[in-house]
This record gives structure tokens, C-alpha cells and sequence, in this order.
């Protein structure tokens, strides 16, 4: 873990030269370092290739909204609707309203609300627009479309090799996908899960290991079709969690059950405070895996952005000379990280469910 | 704050398309692979175990043709053992035999040398008889010639008479 503590520091250590960098110079249209790392970490509605504004060259995304029935448009309508500034106390913004298909929606913070009288009407800086329910194919939708996809042909390849040949010595994409099934099935479940159980479970915690290591990698690549932080999105690592949580609790036997409402060798005087602790524990247990994984891969991708911003921070491509070597350390230690925290989140699933399905031993 | 509230529409997909994924992945990937890389692992198992068997086959094998070769090879010494020896005692049979025979021959040649020279000697004295006769006879005619001679061998042999 000390890895990832590095890598925090690093963060924390980068943001604060970058506050201090963005803080000394404030004339004209200054490059705001927070908002363009946001803008790249957080998710949205176009997938943005290059240039600024109305100039620049983006992928327009389906929107998609439940709101008395599903409308779907291009989000180009939104991104050239009407640019509606608003004045705040701590930092001017604006909105944008959509035109044409997307009429009487707005987006704001790449969240679309539904517009009264063509405008949002806010509280403080937050709108009290109802917002409609958005199963929209965003960036990191379409991300996840194409990691899975990626995923699949490999994984359906290095199947087929077997079917074709039978059981021999792989060769091709089955000789470097094999041993990586293979390891997470000897030395991910099985030590975790014992007994002839774990073959129920190699099937969840396989497919969690590769869809987060693909999803990582794929992060990892700075142009479409990567870049999208999908495994950094709070949502993602959300479900991932979630699944793990379900799992354990459906899986656990009596002797599981047993550890929390009775935990043996504790006076019963100590119940009371000891069954509180033992149910919070069952969701903390996945709630860290979530955090863990949404915490590690958007920071790796914060300390890019970082380092890259800082030869636009200082307006000097000299500092290129900098930056430039340093985000490609960051961005191989990342590589690394992508590896380890699959590891990580199969492994510790792997570890929560053999708990829950361990027979008593006492 | 956008970043840590999940969102529902990437959740919605995000679950959508694990749960696919795992369906998917589960059925035709980690099942048929893993179940492949446990037969070729049996596989190899066996094929290991064939190996040592065979080794062990073979090492006995090899035993048994140790054995053979060292039972030819005293059977072998054996032979020629009996071969030398039978020979030596044929030699010394013949030996024997030619031993006994030349002495017989000897004996035979003696026996005959001794025959022939007995024989010889008969004949011999019998020449020597009639020699002798021959001899005496030329003497006594020589001897008895003139009377005078006659005279003296008379007196002579009358004095001989006399004195026996």
C-alpha cells in the first residue's frame, strides 16, 4: 500500500504547487488548472478530441433521458445551445441550453436539467431545476463499451484457440491471457476460498479482475479511445462493490451469520455494542474496495493532468523538459497500479467472500 | 462533489454490461479455458507418470539383459572350460597312447632285433661249422698229404691218446 500512499502524496504534493503556480499569475484568460483536470476526470456528454470551445473537435454522444417517455438526441444540441452566464460571489459560470431536439434542457457541470422558462433557477450555486433521469451513452459509457468489447475478443479468442486445438500448450493471445486466468484462479481464489467451493465463485472474481485491469489500461492511453477515468468514477467502483457486497451476503453460511450475532468467545454483555460493529463491518468491507479503486485511478490520472499542466501554467514549453519526463514516470507506475489495484479489488473480494462461506473450524 | 456522486445512468450501464460480461466471460471463456488447462495439466500428469513407467520398465529391462549377458558370459567360460579341458585330456590320452605304442613299437623292434640277431648268430655259427669243416678238412688233406706227415699226426695223436 505504500505505493498508493506515494501516489497521494504526489497528488496532494502536485495540487499545491499548482494552487501556488495558478494563484501568482492573475491576468486576462488564465488557464484554470482545477477545472481542465475536472473536466478530464470527470465524465461527460461528448468525448473531447482536441481544441477549445465551439472551435475545438469533439465526439457528440447519444443523449438519452427518461422524462415522460425516453428522448434521445445528439448532445451537439446541447454543446451549441445558448451559453447563459452566471454571476457568483466566488466564481462566475455558466450554463448551456439546449436548442432544436434537446429544447427545454439545459447542461450544467455535464448534468442536464430540465429548464422552466428557458433558464434554471438557482439556489445559491446549485439549480432547483428537476432534473430527468439521464441513461445517456457518455464518455465513460462508451469507454466501458469499448473496454468490454476489447475484453471480449481477447478473452473469445484465447477461447476459441482451445476449442480448436483442444488441450495443448497455448500459443498466440491464449499464451499471454492462459497464465493470468490461471493465476487468478491459483493464487486469487483458490488461497482465498477454500476447498472445492471456490470453483463457484472463479467465474465473478476472474471477470472483476479484467474488467478493471482492461478498464485501467484502456484509462491509461491519453487518446480515444482511451483516456476515459472509468474506473476512477465513483459509479463504476459503486457497482463493482456492490456486486462483491450481494455476493458475500448471499454466499454466507451459518457460521458466517454466527460471527456477527453471536460472535464466539464474547461475554453476551458485550453484544449489544459488539452487533452493531460486526453489521457496519459487512459494509465497510466493500465500501473501502470502492473507494480504494475510484481513489487510486483518479489519482493517477490527476498526477498526469497535473504535470502536464504545468508548462501551461507557466506559459513555457521549457517546462516540458520537466513535466514532461515526470508524467511519463507517473504515467508507467500507472501501468503498474492498473495491475495491482485488479489484483487488489479480486483479491480482497476473493478474501470477503471465503469469510463468508469458511466452515467452522473451532 | 461531481466527484464522489455516482451517477445512475453509468451505473445503469456500468451493471447492464458487467452482468453481460460476466454471463458471457463465465460460460464460454474462464469455464472452457480453465477446463482445458486442467485436462492438459492431467495430461501432463499422465504422460509423466507413462514416462517413469517406461524408465522403470526400461531399467528392469536393462537388468534382465545384464543378467542374460552375464549367464552367456559364464556359460560362455564354461564351454571353454570344458572345451580346454577335454582338449588337454585328449592330448594326454594321446600322450599315453603314443607312449604305450612306442613302447610297443620298441618292445616289437627288440623282440625282432633279437630274433634276427639270434637268428643271425644260428646262421653265423652254422657258416662257421661248415667253415670250420671246410677249414679242417683243407687242413687234414694238406696235413695228410705225405706219409711222413701222416706218420707224425699219427704219433702225435697216439701220444695224446697216451696221455689221457
Amino acid at each position: 500500500m505504500s505505493r498508493t500512499t506515494i501516489l497521494r502524496f504526489l497528488s496532494i504534493f502536485t495540487f499545491l504547487v499548482c494552487v501556488a503556480f495558478t494563484a501568482g499569475a492573475t491576468k486576462e484568460k488564465k488557464f484554470d488548472v482545477t477545472e481542465t483536470i475536472m473536466h478530464h476526470v470527470l465524465d461527460a456528454h461528448e468525448w473531447h478530441l482536441w481544441g477549445e470551445g465551439h472551435n475545438g473537435t469533439s465526439i457528440y454522444l447519444p443523449v438519452i433521458i427518461y422524462d415522460n417517455g425516453i428522448k434521445i438526441f445528439s448532445s451537439r444540441h446541447l454543446y451549441h445551445g445558448n451559453s447563459v452566464p452566471v454571476a457568483d460571489s466566488i466564481k462566475p459560470f455558466e450554463y448551456l441550453v439546449g436548442e432544436g431536439p434537446a429544447k427545454g434542457y439545459a447542461l450544467l457541470h455535464e448534468k442536464i436539467y430540465k429548464v422552466t422558462d428557458g433558464k434554471l433557477v438557482f439556489h445559491g450555486t446549485h439549480p432547483k431545476n428537476a432534473m430527468p433521469l439521464d441513461f445517456s451513452i457518455t464518455k465513460n459509457v462508451l469507454s466501458l463499451f469499448i473496454g468490454s468489447f476489447i475484453l471480449l475478443v481477447v478473452m473469445l479468442s484465447t477461447s476459441l484457440y482451445y476449442k480448436k486445438n483442444g488441450a495443448v500448450a497455448p500459443r498466440g493471445i491464449a499464451k499471454f491471457i492462459e497464465p493470468l486466468i490461471v493465476y487468478v484462479r491459483d493464487e486469487i481464489v483458490k488461497p482465498n476460498i477454500h476447498g472445492a467451493k471456490h470453483t463457484r465463485y472463479i467465474g465473478f472474481i476472474t471477470t472483476v479482475f479484467f474488467f478493471i485491469l482492461v478498464n485501467n489500461l484502456l484509462g491509461m492511453i491519453p487518446v480515444f479511445p482511451g483516456g476515459a477515468n472509468l474506473t476512477g468514477n465513483i459509479s463504476v467502483t459503486l457497482f463493482l462493490a456492490l456486486c462483491t457486497l450481494l455476493v458475500t451476503v448471499f454466499s454466507g453460511n451459518k457460521n458466517y451469520w454466527k460471527h456477527i450475532f453471536a460472535t464466539p468467545g464474547v461475554p453476551w454483555a458485550l453484544l449489544p455494542i459488539m452487533i452493531p460493529i460486526e453489521l457496519v463491518g459487512i459494509f465497510t468491507k466493500p465500501f473501502a474496495l470502492m473507494i480504494r479503486l475510484f481513489a487510486n485511478m483518479t489519482a493517477g490520472h490527476i498526477i498526469v493532468l497535473s504535470l502536464i499542466s504545468i508548462i501551461f501554467i507557466n506559459k513555457s514549453e521549457a517546462w516540458g523538459l520537466l513535466s514532461v519526463p515526470m508524467a511519463l514516470f507517473i504515467s508507467v507506475l500507472e501501468i503498474l497500479v492498473a495491475f495491482l489495484q485488479a489484483y487488489l479489488f479480486a483479491s480482497l473480494s476473493a478474501l470477503f467472500i471465503g469469510a463468508a462461506v469458511e466452515e467452522d473450524h473451532h | 462533489m461531481d466527484l464522489v456522486t455516482p451517477s445512475f445512468g453509468l451505473l445503469f450501464w456500468t451493471g447492464i454490461t458487467f452482468c453481460l460480461l460476466l454471463l458471457i466471460l463465465a460460460k464460454f471463456v474462464w469455464k472452457p479455458v480453465l477446463s482445458a488447462v486442467n485436462a492438459r495439466s492431467q495430461k501432463i500428469d499422465e504422460a509423466l507418470l507413462e514416462a517413469e513407467k517406461a524408465r522403470q520398465e526400461m531399467k528392469s529391462l536393462h537388468a534382465e539383459n545384464e543378467r542374460i549377458l552375464k549367464e552367456a558370459r559364464a556359460e560362455r567360460d564354461a564351454i571353454l572350460k570344458e572345451a580346454k579341458e577335454a582338449g588337454a585330456k585328449m592330448i594326454e590320452d594321446a600322450r599315453d597312447k603314443s607312449k604305450v605304442e612306442g613302447a610297443k613299437l620298441i618292445e616289437a623292434a627288440k623282440a625282432a632285433i633279437g630274433s634276427e640277431r639270434n637268428a643271425a648268430i644260428a646262421d653265423m655259427k652254422a657258416q662257421i661249422a661248415s667253415f670250420s669243416v671246410d677249414i679242417a678238412e683243407a687242413i687234414v688233406k694238406e696235413s695228410l698229404a705225405s706219409d711222413e706227415k701222416q706218420k707224425a699226426l699219427a704219433s702225435k695223436m697216439v701220444e695224446d691218446i697216451k696221455l689221457n
